[in-house]
């Protein structure tokens, strides 16, 4: 069963029409202790179907450790939104997602893939000038609710 | 999360991460969040409530900035 009505479902394939590149999420779960991954998953699929530009990668967190600490992902559920192209990587922006991405968090994700895809920040001069400065690590966490 | 994201599109060592609070209580312990959003920046710069653009960059980017910038 979708967890989108057919008229969001409809919404969300207009927001995903027209991207520029492909977009991979990297999902990473784990099989034991992890209530909201199958509610991930769900969630992820959904966003697959609506573009044929949007795919997702299932990645055990147990077992691909290594991947999780390159991904900066501590726990599950956790998404990396890359960039890639024929399942090979072609650049990763720094985007992640910690817990299901549910409710307004949803259409941070929609934006995140938007704005993978496109590559533009949509900021203005001002504050590119201000953030193309940054020349070591920066590491912005954003803790919100659902709701 | 959406200024973050943007953020962390233009430069490649600005990582942005959106942490669904209720899910980890120990990171919301750990950072001590009472209210969202709750930005923080490096474990250190902490900005409640959302913020226009310009004062949400210049926040995140508040110890990196020359003092006259």
């Amino acid at each position: 069963m979708s967890l989108l009505s057919v008229a969001d479902r409809e919404q969300l394939r207009t927001l995903l029409t027209g991207l520029e590149h492909d977009v991979r999420l990297l999902f990473f779960f784990r099989a034991i202790g992890c209530e909201l991954c199958p509610d991930t998953k769900r969630i992820l699929q959904e966003l697959a179907e609506a573009s044929p530009r949007v795919s997702f990668e299932e990645l055990n967190l147990v077992l691909e450790k290594d991947r999780a600490q390159q991904y900066g992902i501590p726990d599950a559920p956790g998404i990396a939104v890359v960039r890639a192209a024929n399942g090979v990587q072609e650049w990763d922006p720094g985007i992640r997602f910690l817990g299901a991405p549910a409710g307004y968090e949803f259409m941070s994700l929609v934006e995140a893939i938007q704005l993978v895809a496109s590559g533009r920040s949509g900021l203005s001069d001002e504050s590119r000038a201000l953030i193309a400065a940054v020349t070591e690590p920066l590491h912005i966490q954003v803790f919100v609710t659902p709701t | 999360m959406s200024l973050a994201q943007r953020m962390a599109i233009e430069n490649p060592h600005i990582t942005a991460v959106a942490v669904e609070a209720t899910e980890f209580p120990d990171l919301v312990r750990r950072y001590r969040i009472n209210g969202v959003p709750k930005t923080v920046v490096d474990d250190r710069v902490e900005i409640l409530g959302s913020l226009p653009e310009p004062d949400f960059v210049r926040s995140v980017l508040a110890e990196r900035l020359p003092k006259d910038a």
